[in-house]
């Protein structure tokens, strides 16, 4: 590793610190619930490892639960991680364009709302180093968090189980509603989401349908016609754009500004 | 369960990884249509919140905590509580809503 990679791999574990308390709680939540859905702490903590994504493994679990098949698991898995699609092209523009393809692919395996959160808002072009320090600190406190969940799950009263298994909504709720504050067209899909949501699960016929097929429909159905009804403004892709150019006219002057004190 | 569990976990790494390392490995250039932008933008927000209501009713011992977690926790994450703090805030409200409720 030359200097400059030790000094953003350093970066990112710093800044991966923070998000690793964050993880380990949720993920002990997410823990519990791979327990309550039949799975193993080996296997949970396998899932944890190979997926990093809390409300996809949250679904996943849902989707064994109920012994869907493999297919209904693809797709689901497919909804509801969605968003990595977009957080991978916009790493896609961060990162230099000489990144080798090995670099891109591990880059992309570590892709997490908070880690791209963190690595998206840098200055200037990003160290794929950066992300390695940041996902080797918080994601090993994921993987812990899911397995301690399932083994001490067990041993918790009720009380306390229920009381973590909310962390998890807490977090969805944390990652929704700032976006709602900035937009009110969010606001409103978030309120419309959720009374739709609880329509369809206590309806008489539709509340048949299974959570994660219900979850899939609701998804497609609501997000589509919003964004049929109020497609976004192009400044808001811009916004990461106009950054970029920013940081691009610093960093030819001084590369060592853009290493300095950025979160 | 006549499913196997690690051909799950294969699906989901799968499908999760291809999401994640395709567009970083194969699209160089912006996707320029504005409904699928748009279509991707809503869906995190969308997805999160069908599966956080009514879902935390059922995940605590009474629907009641889980309701006034639901509530309180949006209040505060509104008011710019962070990831971390806003899932403590649900977590505790459960506690105490379930203790005062008698579960």
């Amino acid at each position: 590793m030359n200097k400059d990679n030790r000094h953003w791999f350093l970066n990112g574990l710093k800044d991966g610190i923070p998000i690793a308390a964050g993880y380990f709680a949720v993920s002990f939540a997410l823990g519990i619930t791979a327990r309550n859905a039949g799975l193993s702490a080996f296997q949970a903590t396998l899932a944890s490892l190979l997926t990093n994504t809390s409300s996809g493994e949250y679904a996943g679990f849902a989707v064994m639960a109920s012994d869907a098949s493999y297919f209904t698991m693809a797709v689901m898995i497919l909804i509801v991680c969605a968003r990595y699609l977009l957080m991978s092209i916009s790493l896609s523009q961060k990162l230099p364009e000489n990144t080798s393809l090995f670099h891109r692919m591990l880059v992309g395996f570590w892709i997490t709302d908070e880690i791209y959160g963190a690595s998206s808002t840098l200055p200037g072009k990003l160290n794929p180093f950066y992300n390695y320090g940041c996902a080797i600190c918080s994601l090993s406190f994921w993987a812990l968090g899911t397995c301690l969940g399932v083994v001490v799950g067990n041993i918790l009263p009720a009380r306390l189980v229920s009381a973590f298994g909310v962390l998890l909504f807490g977090m969805f709720l944390a990652i929704i509603m700032p976006e709602g504050k900035r937009n009110k067209v969010v606001a409103c899909l978030i309120f419309i989401s959720m009374a739709a949501s609880f329509a369809c699960a206590k309806l008489p016929v539709v509340s048949n349908i299974s959570e994660g097929t219900r979850i899939i429909i609701l998804t497609v159905v609501i997000s589509l016609f919003a964004a049929v009804l109020f497609p976004i403004k192009d400044d808001h892709f811009d916004e990461d754009k106009a950054n970029k150019n920013m940081a691009a006219s610093v960093d030819e002057t001084d590369d060592k500004v853009k290493t300095g004190e950025e979160k | 369960m006549k499913h196997n569990i690690y051909i799950y976990i294969l699906v989901m790494f799968l499908v999760s990884y291809g999401l994640r390392a395709l567009p970083l490995t194969l699209i160089r250039k912006e996707i320029k249509n504005r409904t699928i932008r748009s279509f991707l933008y809503y869906v995190p927000y969308v997805t999160l919140a069908v599966m956080t209501f009514p879902a935390i009713m059922d995940s605590t011992g009474a629907p009641l905590a889980g309701l006034l977690a639901l509530v309180i926790g949006m209040v505060a994450a509104w008011f710019g509580a962070g990831l971390f703090p806003t899932a403590i805030i649900c977590s505790l409200v459960v506690f105490f809503a379930e203790l005062f409720l008698h579960v």
